[in-house]
């Protein structure tokens, strides 16, 4: 007797733990499934189909989309696409590491000041990106483009040749980028730094370490989880940038995300764009997998990252 | 299970093989001459301080915070540096020497332990930073840690630790590299009290073990009694006095040191005349050795030196009260009497005589021997 109503408890109990699995869990399946799944599905079988007259795609399924991505058109092989990958890689690269290099003092700076200055000077670095991006890039286009003070530094410097102005180039993308970025890597940055103990500085010092030995040793190491989660924040959204090459780059500065967009845009051609945003998609897991790895050797064996 | 390892290294035996590998060291004296250190315009942290502390002496820096102990601490490590004097330890001047080339150690009030490393690379921390060979490091810690009963610790991380242990392995992760002189800045203030007093015997014997120079901060005068050779009591930045915890508590140099050194019983001395004092508690025969106060100072009565009875030996001083409170401490017991409207505490030891009640009229009495007068 009282065997059964333990059974009858214990399926009750399984069905009140599915029901509430269901309710909490399940609205966030179905959106990833609806708004994640179906449209990379979708993206992805594009990316096999044929290009039509209207640059829509059809049938039938073919690699072709893929061979047009690395290089092989109608007139032979071409190195573009593969430049504007190689591009893309050594923007984001190049722009990441600066933004490391600018974020690093400045997350630390914040932290050695009084804690009612913190707030306002964390303010300070995220409250341009609540204007909209498209402006604030503009606004550099009008601060860099030939005959503004900056250019004429650059030009009197004999850095860039005689009215050719900072914008548009390579260089003006990356400053776009750095720019961009910065506060997504001085917030992490931020907040490995405050759980810091200052202690911990002296501590080192006390034993032995020299200033730059106690950074290495004691600093650093603690301040990693925050730098590889900023770098996996600036690098991957970097890397698909498409409003900052657009704008800064002109013809010479294009990147993977703006090649990307031209197939969709204009009715080019669907299946290449689908193509490139596939390559955009393992590019950037192959980075997350080598973040991992490198994150894991530098904290010692720890998983310091997603 | 901390204090079961405690209680191990409390019984740790004197002829084990690890003790005297630690014991074969120098231990080194410390002068400081005519300290100064401010921070900002008007706070002054030390106010030109003197101090010798002798080699091999559990030596503690006792006094409210804010009194500049801390940063007398921070200035031997070479955390923080002097405005003007110096400091030597040993025959070497190191005053103007940054922290990490200085052979000092230091046991941090946090405990400052790296919580990315693990239990042993926070041991080997210094002696990595010294450029020791890694199997020398390696057997240099496990000696440590066999040492201080923690080697079943060595692979764990640091969050995995409890307070206690934490307390070990931030004291070993100094003593590893044997400093010429080890600075503790209230080491055991964050442990609950058993633990607390445990520790205190233990930290005191294993300073006699090693023969080093300890300099130990705290503002409790049970604890700096407990386990200094020589206290030096500060206040506002100047040493107030410098004596063994016996002349500190028996014969405070002044009042601040008398009530920090926890008594109640001052009495400013309203007249003097030969060998006899008048205060609030009325005319009281001292001793020739009692000290010069006059009038201005104060008559320190210590409450375990009263005696209650009606029977008042020939030569001491009599004194009539009536119970104001009584406190029942178990192996003592606190009265706090009115004698000519002063309160005035008595402790007794607590040997089975007769208990008093509030409100019972006393008579107490007092050696002149063990009346001071103490400046005030």
């Amino acid at each position: 007797m009282p065997r059964i109503s333990q059974h009858v408890m214990r399926r009750r109990a399984v069905v009140a733990e599915t029901r509430h699995l269901l309710f909490s869990v399940g609205p966030g399946v179905i959106w990833i499934i609806l708004f994640l799944v179906l449209p990379s599905a979708y993206l992805m079988g594009v990316a096999f189909m044929t290009n039509g007259p209207y640059g829509l795609p059809q049938m039938p399924l073919t690699l072709e989309a893929f061979e047009r991505l690395a290089g092989f058109g109608f007139l032979g092989w071409s190195p573009g696409n593969i430049y504007t990958l190689l591009r893309s890689l050594w923007q984001t690269l190049l722009s990441t590491t600066l933004v490391v290099m600018v974020a690093y003092p400045i997350a630390y700076y914040i932290t050695t000041c009084r804690e009612r200055w913190r707030p306002i000077m964390l303010l300070a670095v995220v409250v341009p990106s609540w204007t909209n991006q498209v402006i604030r890039t503009f606004g550099w286009m009008n601060l860099l483009a030939p005959g503004t003070p900056l250019s004429e530094l650059a030009e009197g410097l004999g850095l860039i040749a005689p009215n050719m102005g900072l914008y548009p180039s390579n260089f003006a993308v990356t400053l776009g980028l750095v720019y961009n970025f910065l506060p997504f890597m001085v917030l992490p940055l931020y907040a490995a730094f405050e759980k810091l103990d200052h202690a911990q500085v002296e501590a080192a010092q006390d034993l032995y370490a020299s200033p730059l030995g106690a950074f290495r040793h004691a600093v650093f190491p603690q301040t990693l989880p925050g730098l590889l989660a900023g770098i996996v924040l600036v690098a991957i959204p970097a890397f698909g940038m498409y409003v900052i090459p657009e704008l800064l780059g002109g013809g010479k500065g294009m990147m993977l995300g703006n090649l990307v967009a031209t197939q969709f845009s204009g009715g080019s051609n669907w299946p290449l764009g689908a193509a490139g945003a596939i390559l955009m998609l393992i590019a950037t897991f192959f980075g997350l997998f080598a973040m991992r790895r490198i994150g894991k050797r530098l904290g010692g064996g720890e998983e310091v990252v997603i | 299970m901390s204090n079961r390892m405690s209680a191990e290294l409390a019984e740790h035996s004197d002829t084990s093989p690890t003790d005297q590998e630690v014991a074969t060291r120098k231990a080194s004296s410390i002068e400081l001459h005519s300290l100064h250190k401010r921070f900002g315009a008007d706070a002054v942290a030390l106010d030109g301080v003197d101090l010798s502390i002798h080699a091999g002496e559990f030596f503690t820096l006792l006094g409210p915070s804010g009194c500049g102990k801390t940063t007398l601490l921070r200035i031997l490590a070479g955390l923080e540096a002097p405005d003007q004097g110096t400091l030597m330890v040993g025959d070497k001047e190191l005053t103007e020497v940054p922290p990490h080339r200085r052979s000092v150690n230091t046991v941090f009030q946090s405990y400052a332990l790296f919580p990315h490393l693990s239990v042993r690379d926070n041991l080997a921390f210094g002696l990595k930073m010294r450029g020791l060979p890694a199997a020398e490091r390696d057997a240099r810690v496990d000696e440590i840690a066999a040492f201080i009963k923690l080697g079943d610790l060595v692979e764990r991380r640091v969050d995995q630790l409890s307070g206690g242990q934490r307390q070990r392995i931030a004291l070993a992760r100094a003593l590893v590299c044997e400093p010429d002189v080890l600075l503790l800045d209230e080491p055991l203030s964050a442990l609950d009290a058993g633990l607390r007093s445990q520790l205190q015997v233990e930290l005191q014997r294993l300073q006699k073990r090693l023969g080093m120079t300890f300099v130990f901060v705290t503002h409790d005068q049970d604890e700096a009694m407990v386990m200094s050779d020589r206290i030096a009591v500060l206040d506002s930045g100047n040493i107030q006095q410098v004596g063994a915890p016996s002349e500190v508590y028996e014969r405070p140099a002044n009042a601040f040191v008398a009530r920090f050194m926890g008594h109640d019983n001052l009495f400013p001395i309203l007249a003097r005349d030969g060998l006899r004092v008048q205060s609030d508690l009325g005319w009281l025969e001292l001793h020739k050795h009692a000290g010069q106060g006059d009038a201005g100072d104060c008559l320190l009565v210590r409450p375990e030196t009263l005696e209650i009875g009606d029977v008042v030996p020939e030569g001491y001083n009599r004194l009539a009260g009536v119970v104001q409170e009584r406190l029942y401490r178990g192996s003592r017991i606190e009265y706090v009497l009115e004698v000519n409207g002063q309160s005035l505490m008595v402790v007794a030891s607590n040997l089975g005589q007769q208990v008093h009640q509030a409100g019972d009229a006393v008579t107490i009495s007092v050696c002149p021997e063990d009346l001071v007068t103490v400046a005030a």
